[in-house]
């Protein structure tokens, strides 16, 4: 138990207590998760290639650099080239921006708009609830995928509509998670006490409550990222994107007609998704184990 | 008789949901830039104001918005959706044509869904530090990460590439009759690769809500005592435990149904299914509207009749809540 930056306070005459700081409690049953960890580097390396990744190479994603279809390995091609003779690789490298970008970005809309929703909803009750959750029930009938790809083909494929598109149809799980919590919360004798003090809702809701709900938001956060990526390469599969910007998906889509030939053009591009989702998962596994060490035992 | 009550007020409840879906149909398509005059005109060709005019009086697209609006409400409740732009017959007629598969599809990804992950977490909680135990947690997490069209190709890779043994795409062969039996094993050997790749992300969700919940059932009392009067291992698990733990997944089963009909969209995609999921990527890659607006209000007419019917089940099944109303 001792650790080096937990401070010792004598509570009474010479039983000694170490108190550990939450930081250092979290970061270290987050260490215990050895898959979380490796997840967390690898992750970090992902976000790497997709920063600096066009500095990697001087090919341009869209450029013809071999012929089509060429098989990983040969002539100095790592992945293959696909149907129109572009390299794998580079997309793969240039699509990770986008696959990330608009992951994390939907994945922002997603969170404003559950917590809007769900804080409220919780916070309140009454009609200001019943209302909320009617409409969270109504986005939860429309299949979120096809709604999404509704809205990018009524409206322009454009990387903000895609975003946007993502966004609104998934911000239903989080409304709900954040609308208990925050029930569950607003009964609490801090609350309470806040309020006996006068201190305003707008205080009461992001100040006292908010704080306090933050771990499951922070899981579903990470876990709301995971989904997004995933949305967004089934997005671009389908072809509803952004023309002219690689995505893992899309490159998955471009080539589909050719997969029988060609296998590799979409083994991998489907493989750096599939990694970089499951990373984000353990990475939520890991910060869920870190925030509820009674649970850990599951 | 209370549980008539209820069934009549989630029915109103339904109808409810449903036009308000028709109406956020019709706020959807009055935001999109371009109205139908623009549209025909520009398929024939260009149109003079006159006729532009004239076009969008015979739609009644002079008239005020809430006329429109109600106009609208009663002719989808009436069933009318429209004509496709593309496809040039009543979207009505086109999307009961491709229903069919879609349901044979769904129903049948989500009963593998079930089955297999309930099982599966039954038997990794009966000792949750087993390597069987490990092996499903695992098993979970690539289901819940890998795109589910990735999935789809990875399994065609196994079955048809190297093993050669199912059908790349499509539902059955044209030429086959159908109603015979040869029509229904072909439309069975050519569901197989779809079904597995659909259900894929869902065996790995319900084996994880399976294990815990089983875990949680195994130290409850009733299990206990059904132990303590001498019950076989074997029967504890599988007939009081299996029963309490296939519940929430149900429940869970009931509310993601309009996520796995999400999922079949996709995968009717890699496969040329026909059901709803290809005509509604057709209908939105050539800008037919109708077509489109058709199958959203569709698609969510089965949500919630599905949800309507597992709300009851579930009342039915389970006597604790049959009547509390906001189970």
């Amino acid at each position: 138990m001792a650790d080096t930056s937990s401070d010792e306070r004598t509570i009474t005459g010479d039983v000694k207590v170490t108190i550990e700081h939450p930081f250092t409690e979290f970061l270290r049953m987050y260490f215990k998760n050895i898959a979380a960890v490796l997840a967390f580097i690898c992750f970090t390396v992902i976000v790497l290639v997709a920063i600096l990744g066009p500095l990697l190479t001087d090919l341009d994603p869209f450029r013809i650099v071999w012929m089509p279809i060429a098989p990983p390995g040969q002539d100095g091609f790592l992945l293959g080239t696909d149907s129109l003779g572009r390299s794998i690789a580079v997309q793969i490298l240039y699509g990770a921006r986008a696959s990330l970008a608009v992951g994390a970005a939907a994945a922002a809309i997603t969170l404003v708009i559950g917590l809007l929703v769900g804080s409220l909803a919780g916070y309140y009750r009454g009609w200001v609830d019943e209302a909320l959750m009617r409409v969270t029930e109504f986005f939860q009938v429309l299949p979120p995928l096809l709604l999404s790809m509704v809205l990018v083909g009524l409206f322009s494929p454009t990387l903000q509509t895609v975003v946007f598109a993502i966004g609104v149809v998934s911000w239903t799980g989080v409304a709900r998670l954040a609308r208990a919590e925050f029930m569950k919360i607003r009964e609490l004798e801090y609350v309470k006490a806040a309020r006996s003090i006068g201190s305003k809702d707008a205080r009461i809701i992001w100040r006292v409550i908010l704080p306090n709900a933050l771990p499951p938001l922070i899981v579903t956060a990470a876990l709301t990222v995971g989904a997004a990526i995933l949305f967004e390469a089934a997005l671009s599969f389908l072809g509803l994107s952004d023309p002219n910007i690689v995505s893992w998906g899309k490159i998955i889509g471009d080539n589909r007609d050719y997969f029988l030939e060609a296998p590799w053009t979409v083994i991998f591009p489907g493989l750096a998704i599939f990694v970089t989702v499951l990373c984000i998962n353990l990475i939520g596994d890991g910060l869920n184990d870190a925030f509820n060490p009674k649970l850990r035992e599951r | 008789m209370q549980l008539l009550s209820i069934l009549v007020q989630r029915i109103g409840y339904a109808v409810a949901l449903l036009i308000a879906v028709i109406i956020f149909n019709f706020i959807l398509l009055s935001l999109v830039p371009g109205d139908i005059a623009e549209t025909l005109a520009g398929e024939a060709g260009g149109a003079s104001p006159e006729v532009m005019e004239q076009i969008r009086k015979s739609y009644g697209l002079d008239q005020p918005f809430y006329v429109q609006l109600f106009n609208y409400v009663t002719r989808v409740l009436q069933g009318d959706l429209g004509t496709s732009y593309y496809f040039n017959v009543p979207v009505t007629e086109l999307i009961l044509e491709r229903v069919g598969p879609t349901l044979l599809l769904v129903t049948t990804a989500l009963l593998i869904a079930i089955v297999v992950g309930t099982l599966l977490g039954v038997i990794a909680a009966q000792n949750p530090n087993g390597w069987f135990s490990h092996l499903v947690t695992i098993l979970a997490l690539v289901g819940f990460s890998a795109p589910v069209f990735w999935t789809a190709f990875m399994l065609i890779v196994l079955f048809v590439s190297i093993l050669g043994i199912l059908p790349l795409t499509g539902m059955v062969n044209p030429t086959t009759e159908s109603g015979t039996l040869k029509w229904y094993l072909e439309v069975a050997h050519h569901l197989v690769l779809p079904s597995l790749s659909l259900a894929s992300v869902y065996v790995a969700q319900y084996s994880r809500l399976a294990r815990a919940s089983m875990m949680d059932i195994l130290g409850s009392d009733y299990i206990r005592t059904a132990r303590a009067k001498g019950l076989s291992q074997r029967k504890v698990i599988y007939k009081h435990g299996l029963r309490n733990a296939v519940i929430p997944v149900i429940t869970i089963a009931g509310l993601q149904f309009s996520y796995i009909f999400s999922g079949a969209v996709v995968i009717e995609t890699v496969f040329n299914w026909p059901g709803l999921g290809t005509l509604a990527l057709d209908a939105i890659l050539r800008s037919d509207t109708p077509t489109i607006m058709g199958i959203l209000f569709f698609s969510a007419l089965v949500v919630i009749v599905f949800n309507l019917l597992t709300d009851m089940a579930c009342r039915i099944a389970d006597p604790r809540i049959r009547s509390s109303r906001n189970a």
